[in-house]
Protein backbone atom coordinates (compact mmCIF):
# COMPACT_ATOMS: atom_id res chain seq x y z
CA UNK A 1 0.00 0.00 0.00
CA UNK A 2 1.58 3.48 -0.48
CA UNK A 3 0.65 6.38 1.10
CA UNK A 4 -0.37 9.79 -0.01
CA UNK A 5 2.38 12.24 1.07
CA UNK A 6 -0.22 14.16 3.00
CA UNK A 7 -0.47 10.78 5.17
CA UNK A 8 3.20 10.49 5.62
CA UNK A 9 3.89 14.24 6.80
CA UNK A 10 0.64 13.81 9.56
CA UNK A 11 2.09 10.09 10.68
CA UNK A 12 5.82 11.70 10.61
CA UNK A 13 4.46 14.67 12.39
CA UNK A 14 1.84 14.31 14.24
CA UNK A 15 -0.36 17.69 15.26
CA UNK A 16 -1.78 17.94 18.60
CA UNK A 17 -0.73 14.64 19.82
CA UNK A 18 -1.80 14.26 23.90
CA UNK A 19 -4.56 14.27 26.34
CA UNK A 20 -6.79 17.35 28.06
CA UNK A 21 -8.31 16.61 31.55
CA UNK A 22 -11.13 14.52 31.04
CA UNK A 23 -12.94 16.55 33.86
CA UNK A 24 -12.81 19.98 32.85
CA UNK A 25 -16.16 20.64 32.34
CA UNK A 26 -15.54 22.87 29.17
CA UNK A 27 -13.52 19.97 27.87
CA UNK A 28 -15.23 17.35 25.08
CA UNK A 29 -13.92 13.43 24.89
CA UNK A 30 -14.62 10.81 22.33
CA UNK A 31 -13.39 7.68 22.11
CA UNK A 32 -14.62 5.87 19.10
CA UNK A 33 -13.42 2.43 17.29
CA UNK A 34 -12.44 -1.04 18.83
CA UNK A 35 -8.74 -2.85 19.29
CA UNK A 36 -10.47 -5.50 17.96
CA UNK A 37 -11.00 -3.87 14.74
CA UNK A 38 -7.72 -2.30 14.55
CA UNK A 39 -8.10 1.60 15.35
CA UNK A 40 -9.50 3.63 18.47
CA UNK A 41 -8.98 7.20 18.41
CA UNK A 42 -9.64 9.43 21.12
CA UNK A 43 -10.30 12.99 20.26
CA UNK A 44 -10.49 15.68 22.88
CA UNK A 45 -11.60 19.35 22.49
CA UNK A 46 -11.32 22.50 25.17
CA UNK A 47 -14.53 25.09 24.46
CA UNK A 48 -15.00 28.47 25.33
CA UNK A 49 -18.27 28.61 26.66
CA UNK A 50 -19.24 31.98 26.28
CA UNK A 51 -17.83 32.12 22.15
CA UNK A 52 -18.62 28.38 21.41
CA UNK A 53 -14.98 28.30 20.31
CA UNK A 54 -13.18 25.21 20.06
CA UNK A 55 -9.55 26.71 21.72
CA UNK A 56 -7.36 23.35 22.21
CA UNK A 57 -7.70 19.93 20.22
CA UNK A 58 -5.64 17.00 21.04
CA UNK A 59 -5.73 13.18 20.31
CA UNK A 60 -4.15 9.57 20.87
CA UNK A 61 -4.84 7.38 17.86
CA UNK A 62 -4.38 3.77 17.64
CA UNK A 63 -4.45 2.91 13.99
CA UNK A 64 -2.97 2.53 11.05
CA UNK A 65 -0.73 5.46 9.38
CA UNK A 66 -4.04 6.90 7.59
CA UNK A 67 -6.37 6.59 11.18
CA UNK A 68 -3.67 8.70 12.52
CA UNK A 69 -3.59 10.91 10.01
CA UNK A 70 -7.44 11.60 10.09
CA UNK A 71 -7.12 12.52 13.01
CA UNK A 72 -4.02 14.58 13.55
CA UNK A 73 -5.92 16.51 10.93
CA UNK A 74 -9.34 16.55 12.84
CA UNK A 75 -7.47 18.38 15.71
CA UNK A 76 -6.07 20.74 12.43
CA UNK A 77 -9.38 21.58 11.59
CA UNK A 78 -11.36 22.03 14.56
CA UNK A 79 -9.18 24.52 16.37
CA UNK A 80 -10.82 27.94 15.82
CA UNK A 81 -13.65 26.71 14.71
CA UNK A 82 -17.19 27.35 16.52
CA UNK A 83 -19.00 24.29 17.64
CA UNK A 84 -21.88 24.01 15.00
CA UNK A 85 -18.85 24.67 12.46
CA UNK A 86 -16.85 21.97 13.96
CA UNK A 87 -20.29 19.43 13.96
CA UNK A 88 -20.16 20.02 9.93
CA UNK A 89 -17.14 18.68 9.02
CA UNK A 90 -17.59 15.87 6.76
CA UNK A 91 -15.32 12.32 6.78
CA UNK A 92 -15.68 12.94 2.47
CA UNK A 93 -13.60 16.06 3.47
CA UNK A 94 -10.48 14.82 5.31
CA UNK A 95 -10.54 11.84 2.31
CA UNK A 96 -10.18 14.62 -0.20
CA UNK A 97 -7.74 16.31 1.94
CA UNK A 98 -5.52 12.99 2.73
CA UNK A 99 -6.06 11.10 -0.69
CA UNK A 100 -7.07 8.15 0.90
CA UNK A 101 -8.27 5.11 -1.06
CA UNK A 102 -11.34 3.61 -0.85
CA UNK A 103 -10.29 0.87 1.66
CA UNK A 104 -9.21 4.00 4.18
CA UNK A 105 -11.69 5.43 3.94
CA UNK A 106 -13.10 4.13 7.21
CA UNK A 107 -10.40 5.74 9.00
CA UNK A 108 -12.26 9.54 7.87
CA UNK A 109 -15.62 8.06 9.03
CA UNK A 110 -13.73 7.44 12.24
CA UNK A 111 -12.50 11.01 12.61
CA UNK A 112 -15.54 12.87 11.95
CA UNK A 113 -17.55 10.27 14.80
CA UNK A 114 -14.42 11.28 17.44
CA UNK A 115 -15.24 15.07 16.68
CA UNK A 116 -19.03 14.39 16.76
CA UNK A 117 -18.49 11.79 20.16
CA UNK A 118 -16.15 14.97 21.75
CA UNK A 119 -18.69 17.98 21.23
CA UNK A 120 -21.76 15.86 21.88
CA UNK A 121 -19.26 14.84 25.32
CA UNK A 122 -18.44 18.68 25.61
CA UNK A 123 -22.30 19.89 25.30
CA UNK A 124 -23.69 16.96 27.63
CA UNK A 125 -21.23 18.40 30.50
CA UNK A 126 -21.95 22.36 29.17
CA UNK A 127 -26.14 21.75 29.66
CA UNK A 128 -25.32 19.98 32.78
CA UNK A 129 -23.06 23.25 33.76
CA UNK A 130 -25.35 25.73 32.89
CA UNK A 131 -28.39 24.12 35.28
CA UNK A 132 -26.21 24.32 37.77
CA UNK A 133 -24.22 27.41 37.55
CA UNK A 134 -27.38 29.11 38.55
CA UNK A 135 -28.20 27.20 41.57
CA UNK A 136 -24.63 27.61 42.45
CA UNK A 137 -24.86 31.35 41.87
CA UNK A 138 -27.86 31.93 43.91
CA UNK A 139 -26.57 30.10 47.28
CA UNK A 140 -23.08 32.33 46.91
CA UNK A 141 -25.26 35.70 46.58
CA UNK B 1 28.58 0.73 10.94
CA UNK B 2 27.32 0.97 7.84
CA UNK B 3 23.79 -1.51 6.48
CA UNK B 4 22.05 -1.24 3.09
CA UNK B 5 19.01 0.17 3.34
CA UNK B 6 16.22 -0.71 2.60
CA UNK B 7 16.67 -4.69 5.15
CA UNK B 8 14.78 -7.44 3.35
CA UNK B 9 13.51 -9.82 6.31
CA UNK B 10 10.71 -11.44 4.90
CA UNK B 11 12.31 -14.47 3.91
CA UNK B 12 8.78 -16.73 4.54
CA UNK B 13 7.34 -14.53 1.47
CA UNK B 14 9.85 -14.92 -0.85
CA UNK B 15 14.09 -15.33 -1.42
CA UNK B 16 16.71 -14.03 -3.41
CA UNK B 17 18.33 -16.27 -5.57
CA UNK B 18 21.64 -17.70 -4.21
CA UNK B 19 24.00 -16.28 -6.34
CA UNK B 20 25.11 -19.89 -7.06
CA UNK B 21 22.08 -20.86 -7.88
CA UNK B 22 21.54 -18.17 -10.53
CA UNK B 23 25.42 -19.06 -12.40
CA UNK B 24 24.08 -22.65 -12.60
CA UNK B 25 20.64 -21.89 -14.28
CA UNK B 26 22.28 -19.30 -16.84
CA UNK B 27 23.88 -21.87 -19.71
CA UNK B 28 19.92 -23.63 -19.68
CA UNK B 29 18.16 -20.30 -21.48
CA UNK B 30 20.42 -19.78 -23.96
CA UNK B 31 23.02 -22.12 -24.41
CA UNK B 32 21.41 -25.82 -23.45
CA UNK B 33 18.07 -24.44 -24.26
CA UNK B 34 16.17 -28.25 -25.74
CA UNK B 35 12.97 -29.34 -24.63
CA UNK B 36 13.65 -31.87 -22.46
CA UNK B 37 11.39 -34.29 -23.78
CA UNK B 38 12.75 -33.86 -27.09
CA UNK B 39 14.55 -37.07 -27.32
CA UNK B 40 15.89 -37.50 -30.48
CA UNK B 41 18.63 -35.10 -30.61
CA UNK B 42 21.76 -33.50 -28.29
CA UNK B 43 19.53 -30.41 -27.49
CA UNK B 44 17.17 -32.36 -26.22
CA UNK B 45 19.51 -34.78 -24.35
CA UNK B 46 21.48 -32.20 -22.48
CA UNK B 47 18.67 -30.34 -21.21
CA UNK B 48 17.23 -34.02 -19.98
CA UNK B 49 20.33 -34.88 -18.25
CA UNK B 50 19.95 -31.39 -16.60
CA UNK B 51 16.59 -32.27 -15.81
CA UNK B 52 17.40 -35.68 -14.17
CA UNK B 53 20.58 -34.26 -12.29
CA UNK B 54 17.89 -32.06 -10.85
CA UNK B 55 15.27 -34.20 -9.86
CA UNK B 56 18.30 -36.45 -8.13
CA UNK B 57 19.12 -33.51 -6.18
CA UNK B 58 15.94 -32.67 -4.87
CA UNK B 59 15.31 -35.99 -3.89
CA UNK B 60 18.18 -36.35 -2.30
CA UNK B 61 17.27 -33.06 -0.15
CA UNK B 62 14.20 -35.33 1.50
CA UNK B 63 15.44 -38.61 1.35
CA UNK B 64 13.36 -39.59 -1.17
CA UNK B 65 14.39 -41.59 -4.47
CA UNK B 66 14.64 -38.99 -7.83
CA UNK B 67 11.63 -41.11 -9.68
CA UNK B 68 9.74 -40.10 -6.42
CA UNK B 69 9.73 -36.29 -7.13
CA UNK B 70 7.46 -34.58 -10.04
CA UNK B 71 7.81 -30.91 -11.20
CA UNK B 72 5.51 -28.08 -11.28
CA UNK B 73 5.40 -24.92 -11.20
CA UNK B 74 4.98 -23.65 -8.02
CA UNK B 75 3.84 -25.18 -4.84
CA UNK B 76 0.14 -23.88 -4.99
CA UNK B 77 0.17 -26.10 -8.03
CA UNK B 78 1.89 -29.06 -5.57
CA UNK B 79 -0.83 -28.38 -2.86
CA UNK B 80 -3.71 -28.77 -5.89
CA UNK B 81 -2.01 -31.76 -7.08
CA UNK B 82 -1.48 -33.58 -4.34
CA UNK B 83 -4.69 -32.97 -2.85
CA UNK B 84 -7.37 -33.52 -5.86
CA UNK B 85 -5.42 -35.85 -7.35
CA UNK B 86 -5.59 -38.58 -4.34
CA UNK B 87 -9.60 -37.46 -3.79
CA UNK B 88 -9.82 -38.29 -7.39
CA UNK B 89 -8.14 -41.27 -7.74
CA UNK B 90 -9.54 -42.98 -4.85
CA UNK B 91 -13.06 -41.40 -4.89
CA UNK B 92 -14.28 -44.98 -4.58
CA UNK B 93 -12.25 -45.96 -1.31
CA UNK B 94 -13.54 -42.95 0.44
CA UNK B 95 -14.50 -38.91 0.43
CA UNK B 96 -12.79 -37.62 3.35
CA UNK B 97 -9.88 -35.23 4.13
CA UNK B 98 -8.19 -34.13 7.31
CA UNK B 99 -6.81 -30.59 6.94
CA UNK B 100 -5.77 -28.13 10.38
CA UNK B 101 -7.02 -24.60 10.33
CA UNK B 102 -3.95 -22.93 10.09
CA UNK B 103 -2.85 -24.60 6.93
CA UNK B 104 -1.58 -21.82 3.98
CA UNK B 105 -5.01 -21.03 1.55
CA UNK B 106 -3.24 -22.90 -1.43
CA UNK B 107 -4.52 -26.16 1.19
CA UNK B 108 -7.81 -24.40 2.75
CA UNK B 109 -9.09 -23.12 -0.54
CA UNK B 110 -8.41 -26.59 -2.32
CA UNK B 111 -9.98 -28.46 0.26
CA UNK B 112 -12.68 -26.10 0.03
CA UNK B 113 -13.47 -26.73 -3.33
CA UNK B 114 -13.24 -30.20 -2.97
CA UNK B 115 -16.09 -30.01 -0.28
CA UNK B 116 -18.42 -28.24 -3.01
CA UNK B 117 -17.53 -31.60 -5.17
CA UNK B 118 -18.89 -34.18 -2.29
CA UNK B 119 -15.36 -34.47 -0.19
CA UNK B 120 -15.98 -34.17 3.63
CA UNK B 121 -13.14 -32.18 5.21
CA UNK B 122 -12.37 -32.09 8.55
CA UNK B 123 -10.10 -28.65 9.70
CA UNK B 124 -8.74 -29.87 13.11
CA UNK B 125 -8.41 -26.73 15.67
CA UNK B 126 -4.56 -25.95 16.98
CA UNK B 127 -3.58 -24.98 20.34
CA UNK B 128 -2.22 -21.84 21.85
CA UNK B 129 1.44 -23.48 20.24
CA UNK B 130 -0.05 -23.50 17.02
CA UNK B 131 0.06 -27.03 16.99
CA UNK B 132 -2.25 -30.14 16.28
CA UNK B 133 -3.44 -32.11 19.45
CA UNK B 134 -2.49 -35.87 18.23
CA UNK B 135 -5.55 -37.38 20.11
CA UNK B 136 -7.94 -34.88 17.58
CA UNK B 137 -6.56 -36.13 14.57
CA UNK B 138 -6.98 -39.80 16.05
CA UNK B 139 -10.76 -39.35 16.73
CA UNK B 140 -10.80 -37.80 13.14
CA UNK B 141 -9.96 -40.52 11.12
CA UNK B 142 -13.12 -43.06 9.99
CA UNK B 143 -12.76 -45.72 7.13
CA UNK B 144 -13.97 -42.85 4.69
CA UNK B 145 -10.70 -41.23 5.33
CA UNK B 146 -8.18 -40.86 2.35
CA UNK B 147 -5.70 -38.08 3.33
CA UNK B 148 -4.08 -36.25 5.99
CA UNK B 149 -2.70 -33.15 4.76
CA UNK B 150 -0.57 -30.84 7.55
CA UNK B 151 1.72 -28.44 6.99
CA UNK B 152 5.35 -28.95 8.11
CA UNK B 153 5.75 -25.65 9.20
CA UNK B 154 3.69 -22.38 9.13
CA UNK B 155 4.63 -19.35 7.29
CA UNK B 156 3.42 -16.71 9.58
CA UNK B 157 4.59 -17.95 12.48
CA UNK B 158 6.84 -20.63 11.74
CA UNK B 159 5.22 -23.22 14.14
CA UNK B 160 6.76 -26.88 13.33
CA UNK B 161 4.08 -29.58 13.33
CA UNK B 162 4.75 -32.61 15.13
CA UNK B 163 5.06 -34.08 11.25
CA UNK B 164 6.58 -37.75 11.96
CA UNK B 165 3.63 -38.46 15.12
CA UNK B 166 1.33 -37.81 12.04
CA UNK B 167 2.84 -39.73 9.87
CA UNK B 168 3.03 -42.86 11.88
CA UNK B 169 -0.55 -42.27 12.87
CA UNK B 170 -1.73 -41.81 9.09
CA UNK B 171 0.54 -45.21 8.38
CA UNK B 172 -0.57 -47.35 11.29
CA UNK B 173 -4.21 -46.46 9.91
CA UNK B 174 -3.61 -46.72 6.31
CA UNK B 175 -4.38 -43.35 5.04
CA UNK B 176 -2.13 -41.26 2.94
CA UNK B 177 -0.29 -37.98 4.36
CA UNK B 178 0.59 -35.27 2.46
CA UNK B 179 2.90 -32.36 3.97
CA UNK B 180 2.83 -28.65 2.44
CA UNK B 181 6.46 -28.20 3.45
CA UNK B 182 7.53 -24.86 1.70
CA UNK B 183 8.87 -23.20 4.56
CA UNK B 184 10.58 -26.15 6.21
CA UNK B 185 12.48 -27.84 3.21
CA UNK B 186 15.91 -26.71 2.97
CA UNK B 187 15.75 -25.03 6.42
CA UNK B 188 15.15 -27.86 8.43
CA UNK B 189 15.66 -31.68 7.87
CA UNK B 190 12.95 -33.45 6.08
CA UNK B 191 12.81 -37.08 5.24
CA UNK B 192 9.95 -38.11 3.81
CA UNK B 193 10.58 -41.68 5.19
CA UNK B 194 11.89 -40.76 9.06
CA UNK B 195 8.41 -38.95 9.02
CA UNK B 196 6.36 -41.33 7.09
CA UNK B 197 5.18 -38.75 4.42
CA UNK B 198 3.76 -39.93 1.16
CA UNK B 199 3.13 -36.83 -1.02
CA UNK B 200 5.26 -33.56 0.31
CA UNK B 201 5.40 -30.40 -1.40
CA UNK B 202 8.23 -27.60 -1.90
CA UNK B 203 9.15 -24.57 -3.66
CA UNK B 204 12.43 -22.93 -4.86
CA UNK B 205 11.65 -19.26 -4.17
CA UNK B 206 11.48 -20.25 -0.34
CA UNK B 207 14.71 -21.46 0.11
CA UNK B 208 17.22 -18.87 -2.43
CA UNK B 209 16.12 -20.74 -6.08
CA UNK B 210 13.65 -19.31 -8.81
CA UNK B 211 10.03 -18.59 -8.74
CA UNK B 212 7.58 -20.76 -10.92
CA UNK B 213 9.43 -23.89 -10.24
CA UNK B 214 8.66 -26.59 -7.58
CA UNK B 215 8.24 -30.35 -6.70
CA UNK B 216 5.70 -32.77 -5.18
CA UNK B 217 7.05 -35.62 -3.51
CA UNK B 218 5.02 -38.85 -4.43
CA UNK B 219 5.67 -41.58 -2.63
CA UNK B 220 6.06 -44.78 -5.50
CA UNK B 221 6.50 -47.87 -2.60
CA UNK B 222 5.05 -48.92 0.74
CA UNK B 223 2.67 -47.61 0.20
CA UNK B 224 2.17 -46.50 -3.49
CA UNK B 225 0.15 -43.43 -4.32
CA UNK B 226 -1.15 -42.72 -7.43
CA UNK B 227 -2.73 -39.51 -8.44
CA UNK B 228 -5.21 -38.34 -10.96
CA UNK B 229 -3.69 -35.21 -13.05
CA UNK B 230 -5.07 -32.18 -13.32
CA UNK B 231 -3.18 -30.82 -16.15
CA UNK B 232 -3.79 -32.92 -19.42
CA UNK B 233 -1.89 -33.06 -21.85
CA UNK B 234 2.00 -34.32 -23.28
CA UNK B 235 2.20 -37.00 -20.20
CA UNK B 236 5.64 -35.14 -18.82
CA UNK B 237 6.28 -36.24 -15.54
CA UNK B 238 4.83 -39.61 -15.79
CA UNK B 239 1.40 -38.32 -16.93
CA UNK B 240 1.08 -36.30 -13.48
CA UNK B 241 1.99 -33.40 -14.64
CA UNK B 242 2.15 -32.47 -18.26
CA UNK B 243 3.54 -29.95 -19.76
CA UNK B 244 6.87 -28.56 -21.02
CA UNK B 245 9.29 -28.73 -18.57
CA UNK B 246 10.64 -25.13 -17.15
CA UNK B 247 14.45 -26.37 -17.76
CA UNK B 248 16.18 -23.36 -15.53
CA UNK B 249 14.27 -23.29 -13.14
CA UNK B 250 14.31 -27.08 -12.45
CA UNK B 251 18.36 -26.55 -12.72
CA UNK B 252 17.95 -23.95 -10.26
CA UNK B 253 15.58 -25.98 -7.87
CA UNK B 254 17.97 -28.32 -7.70
CA UNK B 255 20.85 -26.57 -7.19
CA UNK B 256 19.03 -24.15 -4.41
CA UNK B 257 18.73 -27.98 -2.74
CA UNK B 258 21.89 -29.44 -2.97
CA UNK B 259 23.01 -25.48 -1.95
CA UNK B 260 20.75 -25.77 1.30
CA UNK B 261 21.39 -29.39 2.20
CA UNK B 262 24.99 -28.90 2.22
CA UNK B 263 24.81 -25.60 4.67
CA UNK B 264 22.01 -26.49 6.63
CA UNK B 265 23.50 -27.52 9.66
CA UNK B 266 25.74 -24.03 9.95
CA UNK B 267 23.06 -21.96 8.82
CA UNK B 268 20.08 -22.64 11.03
CA UNK B 269 22.32 -22.62 13.73
CA UNK B 270 23.33 -18.85 12.66
CA UNK B 271 20.16 -17.96 12.02
CA UNK B 272 18.26 -19.06 15.32
CA UNK B 273 21.58 -16.92 16.17
CA UNK B 274 20.15 -14.00 14.81
CA UNK B 275 16.74 -14.92 15.63
CA UNK B 276 17.67 -14.74 19.27
CA UNK B 277 19.69 -11.83 19.26
CA UNK B 278 16.61 -9.41 17.39
CA UNK B 279 14.19 -11.46 20.05
CA UNK B 280 16.28 -10.59 23.24
CA UNK B 281 16.94 -7.14 21.80
CA UNK B 282 12.63 -6.58 21.95
CA UNK B 283 12.06 -7.97 25.02
CA UNK B 284 15.38 -5.65 26.55
CA UNK B 285 13.33 -2.37 25.44
CA UNK B 286 10.29 -2.84 24.97
CA UNK B 287 7.25 -4.29 27.63
CA UNK B 288 4.04 -5.68 26.47
CA UNK B 289 5.05 -7.92 23.67
CA UNK B 290 4.09 -11.58 22.87
CA UNK B 291 5.49 -14.26 20.50
CA UNK B 292 2.76 -16.07 18.89
CA UNK B 293 3.32 -19.45 18.51
CA UNK B 294 5.24 -22.24 20.11
CA UNK B 295 9.17 -21.26 21.14
CA UNK B 296 10.01 -24.58 20.76
CA UNK B 297 9.29 -26.01 17.45
CA UNK B 298 10.08 -23.27 15.97
CA UNK B 299 11.98 -22.80 12.17
CA UNK B 300 15.03 -20.76 13.52
CA UNK B 301 14.76 -17.72 11.40
CA UNK B 302 10.86 -17.38 12.52
CA UNK B 303 10.01 -14.69 14.74
CA UNK B 304 6.38 -13.33 15.11
CA UNK B 305 5.84 -10.63 17.92
CA UNK B 306 2.77 -8.36 18.93
CA UNK B 307 3.52 -5.44 20.44
CA UNK B 308 0.38 -4.41 22.39
CA UNK B 309 -1.53 -1.21 21.61
CA UNK B 310 0.63 -0.66 18.44
CA UNK B 311 -0.68 -1.02 15.21
CA UNK B 312 1.11 -3.27 12.21
CA UNK B 313 0.46 -1.47 9.78
CA UNK B 314 1.49 1.97 11.48
CA UNK B 315 4.26 0.24 13.00
CA UNK B 316 5.42 -1.05 9.75
CA UNK B 317 4.91 2.89 7.79
CA UNK B 318 7.65 3.61 10.89
CA UNK B 319 9.80 0.91 9.31
CA UNK B 320 9.85 1.61 5.78
CA UNK B 321 13.05 1.00 5.38
CA UNK B 322 12.93 -2.62 6.79
CA UNK B 323 10.61 -5.31 4.62
CA UNK B 324 8.91 -7.44 6.88
CA UNK B 325 4.94 -8.19 7.52
CA UNK B 326 1.88 -7.82 9.43
CA UNK B 327 -1.14 -10.24 10.73
CA UNK B 328 -3.09 -6.42 10.85
CA UNK B 329 -6.16 -6.58 8.93
CA UNK B 330 -4.83 -3.52 7.29
CA UNK B 331 -2.12 -5.16 5.59
CA UNK B 332 -4.26 -7.89 3.98
CA UNK B 333 -6.96 -8.26 1.27
CA UNK B 334 -9.69 -9.30 3.59
CA UNK B 335 -9.44 -6.59 5.91
CA UNK B 336 -9.17 -9.09 8.73
CA UNK B 337 -6.61 -9.69 10.91
CA UNK B 338 -4.20 -13.17 10.45
CA UNK B 339 -6.67 -16.42 10.54
CA UNK B 340 -3.76 -18.24 11.96
CA UNK B 341 -3.00 -15.78 15.13
CA UNK B 342 -7.09 -15.72 15.85
CA UNK B 343 -6.63 -19.86 15.72
CA UNK B 344 -3.89 -20.22 17.90
CA UNK B 345 -6.49 -17.95 20.37
CA UNK B 346 -4.26 -15.10 19.97
CA UNK B 347 -7.58 -11.92 20.24
CA UNK B 348 -7.65 -9.51 17.39
CA UNK B 349 -6.74 -6.75 19.31
CA UNK B 350 -3.09 -8.51 19.58
CA UNK B 351 -3.50 -9.78 16.21
CA UNK B 352 -3.56 -6.39 14.65
CA UNK B 353 -0.47 -5.66 16.58
CA UNK B 354 1.83 -8.53 15.35
CA UNK B 355 4.58 -8.41 13.08
CA UNK B 356 6.46 -11.20 11.58
CA UNK B 357 9.88 -11.14 11.11
CA UNK B 358 11.50 -13.84 8.35
CA UNK B 359 15.51 -14.20 8.31
CA UNK B 360 17.66 -14.98 5.85
CA UNK B 361 20.90 -16.26 4.50
CA UNK B 362 22.10 -12.65 3.80
CA UNK B 363 20.85 -11.13 7.37
CA UNK B 364 23.65 -9.79 9.40
CA UNK B 365 24.10 -8.78 13.11
CA UNK B 366 24.40 -5.78 11.79
CA UNK B 367 21.00 -5.35 10.16
CA UNK B 368 19.52 -7.60 13.18
CA UNK B 369 20.62 -4.24 15.69
CA UNK B 370 19.79 -1.62 13.01
CA UNK B 371 16.11 -3.61 13.04
CA UNK B 372 15.43 -3.86 17.03
CA UNK B 373 16.67 -0.33 17.19
CA UNK B 374 14.48 0.96 14.61
CA UNK B 375 11.18 -1.21 15.58
CA UNK B 376 11.81 -0.23 19.39
CA UNK B 377 12.44 3.43 18.61
CA UNK B 378 9.07 3.37 16.25
CA UNK B 379 7.12 1.02 19.02
CA UNK B 380 7.74 3.68 21.60
CA UNK B 381 6.85 6.51 19.66
CA UNK B 382 3.42 4.58 18.47
CA UNK B 383 2.74 4.22 22.10
CA UNK B 384 3.04 7.53 22.53
CA UNK B 385 0.50 7.74 20.03
CA UNK B 386 -1.64 5.20 21.44
CA UNK B 387 -5.03 5.88 23.51
CA UNK B 388 -4.56 2.02 24.12
CA UNK B 389 -1.29 2.33 25.98
CA UNK B 390 -2.13 5.45 27.70
CA UNK B 391 -5.39 3.51 29.22
CA UNK B 392 -3.75 0.25 30.05
CA UNK B 393 -0.81 2.33 32.19
CA UNK B 394 -3.90 4.11 33.99
CA UNK B 395 -5.13 0.66 34.77
CA UNK B 396 -7.86 0.83 32.69
CA UNK B 397 -9.19 -3.28 31.61
CA UNK B 398 -9.45 -2.65 27.74
CA UNK B 399 -11.27 -5.80 27.27
CA UNK B 400 -13.73 -4.82 29.49
CA UNK B 401 -14.42 -1.61 27.85
CA UNK B 402 -17.78 -0.53 25.81
CA UNK B 403 -16.24 0.22 22.32
CA UNK B 404 -17.98 2.88 20.35
CA UNK B 405 -17.87 1.33 16.99
CA UNK B 406 -17.99 3.91 13.84
CA UNK B 407 -21.78 4.29 12.84
CA UNK B 408 -20.72 4.61 8.98
CA UNK B 409 -17.38 2.62 9.48
CA UNK B 410 -16.85 -0.37 7.44
CA UNK B 411 -16.09 -2.85 9.93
Amino acid sequence: MSYSDKVIEHYNNPRNVGSLPKEDPNVGTGLVGAPECGDVMKLQMRVNPQTQVIEEAKFKTFGCGSAIASSSLATEWVKGKTVEQALAIKNTEIVKELNLPPVKIHCSVLAEDAIKAALNDWKRKHSAAEIATPATAARTQ
Amino acid sequence: MSVKLPIYMDNHATTPVDPRVLEAMLPFFNERFGNAASRNHPFGWSAEEAVENARAQVARLIGATPKEIIFTSGATESNNLAIKGVAEMYREKGNHIITQVTEHKAVLDTCKRLEKGGCEVTYLRVGKDGRIILDDLRRAITPKTILITIMYANNEIGVVQPIAEIGKLAREKGVFFHSDAVQAAGKIPVDVNRDSVDLLSLSAHKFYGPKGVAALYVRRKNPRVQLAAIIDGGGHERGMRSGTLNVPGIVGLGKACEVAQADMAEESKRLSGLRERLKEGLFAKLDEIFINGSVDHRLPHNLNVSFAYVEGESLLMGINDVAVSSGSACTSATLEPSYVLKALGVGEDLAHTSIRFGLGRFNNEEEVDYVVDKVVQTVQRLRELSPLYEMAKEGVDLSKMQWQVAAGGEH
